[in-house]
């Protein structure tokens, strides 16, 4: 195999901090290279320097062994070298066919020649199995997976040698994930080379030919072959035995506090019931689409049933809207951190102390020195690493994910969802987070976490909750919950 | 004086000269910017002009960080302030300064509401038509409808409150972008100040209605201009003290988050909109009992102004940031330039010119010095 691009002694530094020491990376034609690391490693900042967005300090990189100097995220794509980002950067309102073809749409006598941009884009999505999509398609009416393949195509149709994925299964499920990969495989045999960052190790041995892991700017290991186990890839990435990858949970589980019944949203879910006791933590597993996040917006006030009941402490409750919902004590993490969590341009002050707002209020006032004391205690409670006279943006994503988690502690919550709440964070936030999920738990609290990685629900819930299509199609204690079982639940009905 | 007062019908009292000294350091970034992008682009490749560029930048970033954040404004003003005192000698004197804070007392009013409502990432560009709106109703209660000026005032400022107030139930529960809400209610308003007054200005009012304009406390400071600075400080209590206030920028940073954070977002988007409806008819009555007459066409444009000086002041119309003290920076700001102006001798038009280029520059400087991070 010959040389596609070749890394030597890559070299970044940004103001205080060495992103990158010395870095060497070599990628074959039709490779897939698993690039993986703590956030911070510095994994962003070598397929920066890849793509074009940064220029690095010290190093050179040669493609196809001549001098490769990308000024610019174009000189990359000119180069052959494509990005794929975590969140797609489609045009939601376009057509699948405009957004392939963006800023090169096929010319007839100035205008656009629709059949052709057609018949091109036809072309591309066959080539990433999407042959069967109308390329008229607006990408707002396709969901996460099929996003993420017309990016692809995407940057394909820009003739790219080499494809950086960044956590493309992030937001996928089990079974896309799974076409995701069949795909890569496709590519890479007609010679396509792939940079695939992942914080999903268990599928590591799956999709990659080599394993690249960066610790602290460094090339800490290379394993020239992708069948890694996972432990021997996180005893790499934090340089330290992490001993149980998830936690027991507390054995004692006390008396019922949440019941919903018969809940119903239309178009999103039908009929669904369960319980959570204090002191548990209840998993609700399901495929994308399964309407898990779903029923976790309504039983937090975010969306509203359409029909069903809700109990707390056998008390017939009503839940409208998230202000009714805290004031019950039932909140939410959600999925979406970024988006649903964290308002990003204030300060973590401001964001930890949002929900209490009113309770810190004192004769009419609120001050902002009661507001950075009770900041700097819940900072504390998490363990977060971060200042709150910071703005919440500039955090680490597991330290955001601390922060919206932080924000309902004083509010003295009775049942705490979590919706996917380790996505996107590195192993040792993770850590971080099941102890906080624990500690709650312990504390009596009701838990209920949503995760696309059925490892991690099985790892720490009491019992699982499944849903399929919409429908609750099954409950399994924790005992009996494996990942066979829980997934011929899943896929039924 | 009192004709041509802020005149808020016109928006075009302006001037030029000023311009380079003041428009500060954005202009002056800019133009230095520009030269290096430019030459060596023509002389080679991309390279060199990637690199210029980014020295270009560099240089006014640095200059623009200095600032401490919230002082842009306030520099660009002392500039202002101190370029006019020595072009124009009558300009630093006690009389003149009450004077332009007197001229900006409307503008720095309804400015007020401007900056909550852009706080919240909304706009109102209904204050104008119902500042007009609540004058003229004060003026027929008065003139027409014989109750007493006490009860007219009440009754103007109540029915700016409802504008308002049909702005917020208009934009929560009608789901109208706020664009759409006001801009109908730009035209109702001003509709209904036409209707009420019958095209005619309403004039003749008591005498202590009129001295809420026209009384200068020990002979200097206009008692209009103290209650302007009482309704600053208010605001600035509002949104550093109460929950409102704090949630407000949560809002506007991210609606989402703020709603399933617990907060009424409904409640405080019709409060704000509310009292800005208010404090716009209030300004319609300032400037009735400034002009004696309730005018029809009185506050044509001010919209435009009140955002100008919202934005000069440092907040983002994209929501989540902005301060009541940079609102009144950004007014000075307006009003320094229109006296000043005058008292140069430089014609509406130019002045119109200036303003424009102040609000791109002040603009432009904020953007550049929020790159840094």
């Amino acid at each position: 195999m010959t040389a596609l691009l070749e890394a030597r002694g890559l070299t970044k530094d940004f103001p205080g901090i060495r992103a990158l020491d010395e870095v060497d990376l070599t990628v074959r034609r039709g490779e897939v290279i698993a690039l993986l690391g703590e956030n911070g490693a510095g994994k962003s900042t070598l397929v920066k320097l890849l793509s074009g967005v940064h220029q690095p300090d010290a190093g050179e990189l040669r493609l196809r062994g001549e001098p490769y100097t990308p000024q610019r995220p174009a000189d990359a794509i000119d180069a052959g070298i494509g990005m794929v980002h975590q969140e797609t950067n489609l045009l939601l309102g376009l057509s699948v066919a405009e957004n392939i073809f963006l800023g090169r749409l096929p010319l007839a006598r100035g205008m656009v020649d629709y059949p052709a941009l057609r018949r091109a884009a036809h072309e591309q999505l066959t080539r990433v199995g999407l042959g069967d999509l109308d390329p008229d398609t607006p990408v707002g009416k396709l969901s996460v997976a099929v996003r993420q393949k017309a990016e692809i195509a995407k940057a394909l149709s820009l003739d790219a040698a080499l494809l950086i994925l960044d956590e493309p299964t992030a937001s996928l499920s089990q079974q896309d994930a799974e076409v995701l990969f069949t795909l890569i495989d496709e590519l890479a045999a007609e010679g396509v080379a792939f940079v695939y960052i992942s914080h999903r190790l268990e599928e590591v041995p799956r999709v990659g030919d080599s394993v690249v892991v960066l610790r602290d700017g460094r090339r800490v290991v290379m394993w020239d072959h992708g069948d890694v186990a996972s432990e021997e890839i996180v005893r790499a990435m934090v340089g330290r035995e992490v001993t149980r990858k998830y936690p027991e949970p507390p054995a004692t589980v006390g008396a019922e506090v949440l019941r919903v019944e018969g809940l119903t949203r239309a178009g999103a879910f039908e009929d669904v019931s369960f319980t959570v006791h204090a002191g548990e933590i209840v998993g609700i597993a399901g495929l994308v689409g399964a309407g898990r996040t779903e029923v976790a917006r309504v039983i937090a006030g975010a969306d509203r049933a359409d029909r069903g009941t809700f109990s707390l402490d056998g008390r017939r409750i009503r839940v409208r809207s998230p202000e009714q919902a805290i004031g019950h004590g039932i909140v939410l993490v959600p999925e979406d951190r970024k988006d649903q969590g964290l308002v990003l341009d204030l300060l973590v002050r401001d964001n930890v102390t949002l929900p209490s707002l009113e309770q810190e209020t004192r004769a009419g006032v609120v001050r902002p020195a009661a507001l950075s004391r009770l900041s700097a205690l819940l900072a504390g409670e998490v363990d977060l690493r971060g200042r709150p006279e910071q703005s919440a943006r500039t955090l680490s994503g597991g330290n955001q994910q601390k922060v919206v988690v932080a924000k309902w502690l004083p509010r003295g919550p009775r049942i705490v969802i979590f919706d996917e709440p380790t996505r996107g964070v590195d192993v040792g936030a993770k850590q971080a987070i099941y102890q906080i999920i624990h500690r709650l738990c312990a504390q009596g609290v009701g838990i209920i976490v949503i995760s696309s990685e059925l490892p991690e629900v099985l790892g720490i819930a009491h019992r699982v909750v499944v849903l399929a299509k919409g429908r609750r199609t099954g409950e399994v204690p924790r005992a009996e919950a494996d990942e066979q079982t829980v997934m011929r639940l899943a896929v039924k009905g | 004086m009192t004709e041509e007062g802020p005149d808020p019908r016109n928006p075009s009292e302006e001037g030029s000269a000023v311009d380079e000294a003041h428009g500060g350091q954005g202009e002056v970034g800019a133009r230095d910017a520009t030269p290096g992008q430019d030459s060596p682009a023509e002389v080679d490749a991309k390279t060199a002009d990637v690199d210029d560029t980014a020295r270009g930048d560099r240089w006014l970033r640095r200059l623009t960080a200095r600032l401490p954040s919230s002082g842009g404004p306030l520099i660009g003003l002392l500039l202002l302030v101190a370029v006019l005192s020595v072009l124009s000698p009558a300009f630093l004197s006690v009389n003149n300064l009450f004077n332009v804070l007197q001229q900006i007392s409307v503008l720095a009013t309804l400015a007020i509401g401007g900056t909550l409502v852009i706080i919240s990432r909304g706009i109102d560009l209904s204050v104008g038509s119902v500042l007009a709106l609540g004058g003229a109703v004060a003026g027929w209660t008065f003139a027409e409808a014989g109750l007493p000026m006490g009860v007219a005032i009440v009754a103007g400022i109540a029915v700016g409150a409802a504008a308002g107030g049909v702005n917020g139930l208009l934009i929560t529960y009608g789901r109208l972008p706020p664009f759409i809400a006001t801009l109908a209610m730009l035209s109702m308003a001003r509709g209904a100040a036409l209707v009420i007054t019958e095209g005619q200005p309403i004039s003749g009012y008591p005498d202590w209605f009129r001295l809420i304009a026209t009384y200068d406390l020990f002979g200097v400071i206009p008692f209009s201009v103290l209650l302007v600075a009482l309704l600053y400080v208010l605001a600035w209590l509002f949104l550093r003290y109460r929950p409102t206030g704090r949630a407000l920028y949560a809002i506007g940073g991210n609606e989402e988050v703020a709603r399933l954070s617990g907060i009424n977002v409904r409640r405080a988007k019709l409060k704000v909109y509310t009292v800005s409806g208010a404090l716009a008819a209030l300004g319609g009555l300032l400037l009735t009992a400034r002009l004696n007459s309730a005018q029809p066409n009185a506050g044509f444009t001010l919209e435009l102004d009140v955002i100008a000086a919202v934005v000069i002041g440092g907040a983002s119309l994209t929501g989540g940031s902005g301060t009541v003290t940079g609102t009144l920076v950004g007014a000075l700001i307006i009003g320094v330039i229109r006296n000043g102006l005058n008292l140069l001798g430089v014609s509406s038009f130019w002045q119109s010119i200036v303003i424009g280029a102040v609000i791109a520059g002040a603009v432009m400087t904020d953007t550049l010095r929020n790159r840094e991070d």
